[in-house]
């Protein structure tokens, strides 16, 4: 029986593994990753120094164990060049490979901004443990820390580097954080809760260049200030990896299109995680993965599956304001209401976007409102 | 009481505060969590965590 191959040993693919061998324990499966396939949780990585956690502790479970608890072959440090779809094969480093179902969990690649100066390589980006490695080797000689972007990533390293006693600088062209995900009474709460643990908020500005200067970087910012720092890092959202799909003529948008089966348009094929687009959607989340994770399991496993989300609420792990929010699609017709508001004691704000039917769609929970996330989805789903 | 991590995403159960939004009373020893209880934030399997000293 040929191997169903998994390309990629993140979330997405070990979830799917661990998934696919609580239903199955003789199909043979190969793994194929561009590093050492250990296994870690991605999400800790923006907030590793408040666990205590270094690159090396951030790994739960050696690749060679995983390999062994779930009953597979793993090709590590292995690229893949192409995918021969007439034989069903794979073109890699390590040479060719037969598949009878492959899976792409080929996540994504952080956004690099076309920035000028002769330091522009030397921004750091994290999106793995390797980079992560590279970070924290980093700052271990520095004071300052400038983060290009405030979004999730960005407001979450922001958090977890001021808490361990770094001065942060967070630049970012739009007018207040979490923009992407939710409107700004909502955002702004950030502000002040992050500011008195020593964040300085850049907003309406974005960076031209990165020089390097006598103590460290020298940012021009598109208001042609300049800013000093140590230590850039690069946190401006993700792009999903479709060359290998595109190359072998599956259809992509965004991301790889699959569809509630996460099959593409090549029945043998499928996609999931930070690549895929399910349904039309783009998920870069853990609870979409798990979802996605166990309906996929059953489909290889022979089952009729399809993947149905239920209400997946964000959390941003800023213990400053903690925050979670059920996004809504930036072109759903409705309006956010707020539904109740915190003091200067009790800071916080709770929003809900509503429809034409005044049902609820989706919600922001901050400060002393986070933990309300539960009632909240409730709500949703009786709808 | 014991504390316990989500590999997956980092979220902590502590048996001492328990987890009452998801109807588990504060004090309930991690065993008698029911295994269909799921990581309120990442949605992974009760199988899916492991213990970790406070």
């Amino acid at each position: 029986m040929k191997p169903v191959v998994v390309l990629g040993t993140g979330l997405a693919g070990y979830t799917l593994v661990r998934e696919l061998r609580k239903l199955d324990r003789e199909t043979p499966i190969t793994m194929v990753s561009r590093d050492s396939g250990d296994f870690y949780s991605k999400p800790m990585l923006s907030n590793a120094l408040a666990l205590r956690k270094d690159a090396v502790t951030l790994v739960n479970t050696a690749a060679a164990e995983m390999a062994k608890q779930q009953n597979f072959t793993l090709l590590h440090h292995t690229e893949v060049l192409g995918i021969d779809r007439e034989r069903k094969q794979l073109k890699t480093s390590a040479g060719a490979i037969e598949y009878g179902r492959l899976v792409l969990a080929l996540g994504a690649d952080p956004i690099r901004l076309p920035l000028q100066g002769d330091a522009a390589d030397a921004v750091l980006s994290v999106n793995d443990i390797d980079g992560y490695a590279k970070f924290r080797n980093a700052i271990v000689s520095v004071k300052q820390i400038a983060i290009i972007g405030g979004g999730l990533i960005g407001c979450e390293f922001a958090n977890d580097l001021v808490n361990a006693g770094y001065k942060v600088t967070v630049i970012d062209p739009t007018a207040y954080p979490l923009s992407g995900l939710m409107p700004e009474q909502a955002g702004k709460q950030l502000l002040a809760p992050l500011a008195k643990l020593g964040v300085t908020w850049r907003f309406g500005v974005a960076v031209k260049a990165v020089n390097r200067s006598s103590s460290g970087y020298a940012l021009t910012l598109t208001d042609d200030s300049t800013l000093q720092t140590d230590l850039v890092l690069s946190a401006v959202g993700l792009r999903p990896r479709i060359e290998l799909a595109r190359t072998a003529r599956l259809t992509v948008n965004r991301g790889i299109v699959v569809d509630s089966q996460l099959r593409s348009d090549d029945a043998d094929i499928f996609a999931l995680g930070d690549c895929a687009e399910i349904e039309g959607r783009v998920l870069p989340y853990v609870m979409p993965i798990m979802f996605a994770a166990r309906a996929l399991a059953r489909v290889l496993a022979g089952e009729d599956a399809r993947v149905e989300f239920p209400a997946m609420p964000v959390v941003v792990k800023t213990p400053a304001h903690p925050v979670a929010v059920l996004p809504v699609a930036r072109d759903a017709a409705g309006e956010w209401k707020i539904l109740a508001e915190g003091d200067g004691i009790k800071p916080g704000i709770k929003l809900g976007f509503f429809d034409a039917q005044n049902q609820m769609r989706g919600f922001v929970l901050t400060g002393a409102y986070a933990g309300e996330r539960n009632e909240m989805v409730k709500q949703i789903s009786t709808n | 009481m014991k504390v316990w991590q989500c590999v997956v995403c980092g979220y902590i159960y502590n048996e001492a505060a328990g987890s009452p939004a998801e109807g588990i009373k504060p004090g309930t020893a991690w065993a008698d969590v029911p295994e269909t209880w799921t990581c309120p934030e990442c949605g992974a399997a009760k199988a899916d965590f492991e213990m970790i000293e406070l």
